[in-house]
């Protein structure tokens, strides 16, 4: 508390005599929910290091991210998916030159309730009961009650992964009810025995059972091997080659000792 | 300050006002403008009829849909069971503050009542998440809790105190003497109420339920949190629903700005607030109505 | 005609209808304040009032977004107050009651009537986007304005009423200006008045989510804000987020019932505020 107080002191003086030089600055960083907890955590830490720093975070998605970034409105665009060509386009076309750094992998896997006898499906399986084919626990071997199937919001980097790797082109059921965040569905599948979800690695809890995925358990080796099906790499993207501050936050989020953090994130770190 | 002067100014003063008094009807049309603006350019890429009774919305697809019929079907549905739990429970309470309460119990109810209509709308919602969804998933064994059913509930819960405290005013509003005639021709006051207060106070009645039912259309955060967010025609009272209000709250924050996304969700908003303009008209039709009955009967 | 007996039986159950109808509001209120309160005392301290979000926000307070609520709701009645009481003063002291009154009574009406995210929608396109505010402070405070603009006009106005005609006429008969009239007189007799419609559009403003989800709210800022074109974290879209969006909801729950009670008692006390100074006004005349 007593070191809050004169944390908040210290601020305040800053405040009023101006900003510190050389140490102050800003960043803006916009885009996918899925990255947040990892810039959020690195951000914390890197302000830790360098008192007077401030960032402004967003989570409005990886398009939004995107988006931002060609319009010139945030520093650095988070994003859980590669940058579509239309918008490298886009980029170009206003003069923006999107470069991307690999922060950290990620698998998305499927989740159920600990209750639910149900411990392994085929890729097959989990599309089809994404599409819809598939409506009864009975199908894959669960009790004979209907899937309450939870799904990531329309615009999230996480539901296009799962869409190309799972769905494979097929529609999502309208059936599925679309959750905000990893957060969110980790809070509904633990509380419903017979929904099925999906989420980021790192949010797996002791409250929720993973389902192997053709056989393969997801865990961090099997996601830094290439081994498990549904993986991806989540980005940083900058305009141009980054220089000075954006450069600093770039090489500090990249830094072997700063891995834990990304761990902390709920992520694979790159080394 | 010459007379002639001091004219000068109050007709000056009477501009100004003028400009200002004119701010809310700026307003209303700057809003219906740019929602023109920014929502009719979806319909260069499809169209109105496939729009409003398109039932795939998948706006984020490499080929999208942008049919909004599910959404429209979701809040319909959510309004309709919310009408049906409020307009009765709202018009009960507004006929038991006027014409049975102890005046003294009414001015401690009525305010109460009234208090639930300054409740911020995110709290209610996040009420119906944590409190209100487990317990109708335990206690009717649902696949989720989060359904139209609950924000039904949670709707119903915010549009009560609109209903209530208009209706309320028109039934106390109804003049003495009809009331007392009516008890001394041998009507009990049970009878009183149900033949003779009632029909007289029928117009506030529904302006009262009119306006309970527009802003359960267009209430947000209660849907959003709470109606499940899947974007189907509804076949049962305990499936999840995303009606539109929810649709453009959760879609909005994401989308990039000025893509077709964007314009569809701006041509939804469209759609609600053509939706509560017309309640809202409705409402005022009646009251107006309801002002012209009350002279007549004077 | 039926009988006594099951005249008074029939008004016996259709009363015990509108009492339990009457009852049912009440307990769901009673059910509602009790849960927030319960769980959110236990929540509150004073380093969860004072303390900036640590640790993905599963720890520390809500400072920044209590006072971004606070700035907003100021910023927004510094917009609707002006032009709320200036619209009523119009319409009452000024306007003949013709057309075009009658136009902009049905304005206000529907103004009243437009959902609160189709606000956010217009603050986005107009404040937002065509006039370059960006995701701001003040864009925030001007969608937020416009929402409450329809309360503050209608309470204004109400005041405006209350001032008795006697007023008006002895001020102008002395030989003042219409202008004088209203500034030295009807004002000052109608201002309590407008008092109670200010201190509730603050509490309305406060509450609000929808308005500023896409115009001023962004999810994490680690800073108050120092100008009117920084974003801000605001309480209630806190508490959506935590609940709906957040990383870690259950680590959260306990701050984010913590943040529904310290909204709750902001609100409630305002509204309470509002209806002294109304009761008191009451009095007076």
């Amino acid at each position: 508390m007593k070191r809050i107080l004169v944390m908040i002191a210290f601020l305040l003086m800053g405040f009023s005599l101006g900003p510190l030089p050389a140490m102050a600055g800003e960043l803006k960083i916009n885009g996918s929910t899925t990255v947040l907890p990892v810039t959020q955590v690195v951000a914390e830490a890197f302000m830790k290091d360098n008192p007077g720093f401030n960032f402004s975070i967003s989570g409005g998605g990886s398009g939004r991210g995107i988006t931002a970034l060609i319009d010139g409105t945030t520093d650095i665009a988070q994003t859980s998916r590669w940058i579509r060509d239309s918008e490298v386009k886009m980029a170009v076309e206003n003069g923006i030159y999107p470069v991307p750094f690999v922060i950290a992998f990620d698998s998305i896997i499927p989740v159920v309730h600990p209750d639910n006898p149900v411990d392994e499906l085929s890729l097959e399986e989990l599309r089809k009961i994404y599409n819809g084919e598939i409506t009864n626990w009975s199908e894959v071997g669960g009790p004979d009650r209907r899937i309450t199937i939870i799904s990531r919001d329309s615009d999230s980097g996480t539901y296009v992964v799962w869409g190309d790797k799972v769905l494979k082109g097929d529609r999502m059921t309208p059936r599925a009810q679309m959750l905000a965040s990893n957060g969110a569905i980790v809070q509904a599948v633990q509380d419903n025995r017979h929904a099925i979800g999906y989420i980021g690695l790192g949010y797996l809890t002791d409250r929720l059972k993973s389902v192997k995925v053709d056989g393969v358990q997801p865990t961090s080796t099997t996601t830094a091997s290439g081994e498990y099906p549904v993986s991806r790499s989540l980005w940083l993207i900058t305009n141009n080659w980054p220089s000075g501050d954006v450069l600093r936050f770039i090489n500090y989020i990249q830094h072997p000792d700063n891995a834990h953090l990304i761990e902390e994130g709920g992520y694979v770190p790159i080394w | 300050m010459s007379f002639i002067s001091s004219q000068k100014k109050d007709l000056f003063v009477h501009g100004v006002f003028l400009i200002v008094g004119a701010s809310g009807i700026i307003i209303l049309t700057l809003i219906f403008l740019f929602l023109i603006l920014e929502g009719l350019p979806i319909f260069d890429v499809v169209s109105v009829r496939d729009f409003v009774l398109g039932k795939e919305w998948y706006p984020t697809d490499i080929n999208p849909d942008y049919g909004i019929l599910p959404l429209i079907a979701g809040s319909a549905g959510v309004v309709a069971l919310s009408s049906a739990m409020a307009i009765p429970l709202g018009v009960f309470s507004a006929i038991y503050l006027a014409e049975i309460a102890h005046p003294k119990t009414r001015a401690v109810i009525k305010p109460i009542v009234e208090l639930i209509e300054g409740l911020p709308t995110v709290v209610i919602g996040f009420f119906g998440m944590v409190v209100v969804a487990p317990l109708l998933q335990e206690l009717f064994d649902l696949g989720t809790g989060l359904n139209m059913f609950n924000a039904s509930i949670m709707l119903a819960f915010m549009a009560v105190p609109t209903i209530t405290s208009i209706s309320e005013d028109a039934i106390y509003s109804v003049p003495r003497h009809m009331k007392e005639g009516s008890m001394a021709l041998g009507a009990t006051h049970w009878e009183t109420i149900a033949r003779v207060i009632i029909p007289a106070s029928l117009a506030g009645i529904s302006t009262a339920v009119v306006l309970g039912i527009a802003r359960a259309i267009g209430e947000t955060m209660v849907v959003l949190m709470v109606a499940g967010g899947a974007a189907m025609v509804p076949e049962s009272i305990f499936d999840p629903v995303r009606p539109m209000p929810a649709n453009i709250a959760a879609e909005m924050g994401n989308v990039p700005f000025r893509s077709d996304h964007y314009h569809a969700l701006f041509a939804i908003g469209l759609v609600l607030f053509v939706f509560t303009f017309l309640f809202n008209l409705l409402a005022s039709y009646l009251s107006e109505r309801h002002k012209q009955v009350g002279a007549a009967t004077l | 005609m039926r009988s006594n007996f099951v005249r008074r039986r029939n008004q016996f159950i259709a009363f015990s209808i509108f009492r339990m109808a009457i009852f049912a509001n009440v307990l769901a209120l009673a059910v509602f304040l009790g849960f927030i309160a319960i769980n959110g005392a236990s929540a509150i301290s004073w380093e969860f009032l004072t303390e900036y979000p640590r640790r993905s926000m599963t720890e520390g307070g809500i400072w920044p977004c209590i006072v971004g609520t606070v700035y907003i709701s100021l910023g927004s009645i510094l917009v609707a107050f002006p032009l709320g009481v200036g619209t009523a003063i119009y319409l009452n002291e000024f306007s003949g009651g013709g057309r075009w009154t009658r136009l902009i009574r049905m304005g206000i009406i529907n103004l009243a009537g437009v959902p609160s995210v189709v606000y956010g929608l217009f603050g986005l396109a107009f404040f937002v986007l065509y006039l370059n505010m960006g995701v701001s402070l003040l864009a925030g405070s001007l969608t937020l304005g416009a929402f409450i603009l329809p309360l503050i006009i209608g309470s204004a106005e109400e005041a405006l009423r209350n001032v008795p005609q006697s007023y008006r006429e002895a001020s102008l008969a002395l030989g003042a200006t219409k202008w004088q009239t209203i500034y030295k007189m009807v004002l000052p007799a109608a201002l309590p008045g407008m008092l109670t419609g200010m201190i509730l559009g603050v509490s309305r403003a406060a509450g609000e989510t929808a308005p500023i989800m896409f115009t001023a709210a962004v999810f994490y800022t680690g800073k108050i804000p120092t100008s009117i074109f920084d974003e801000i974290m605001a309480m209630p879209y806190h508490i959506y987020v935590l609940a709906t969006a957040g990383t870690h909801i259950d680590q959260t729950r306990h701050l984010q019932y913590g943040t529904a009670l310290t909204l709750m008692f902001l609100v409630l006390g305002l509204n309470l505020a509002a209806i002294i100074v109304r009761n008191r006004l009451q009095k007076r005349l």
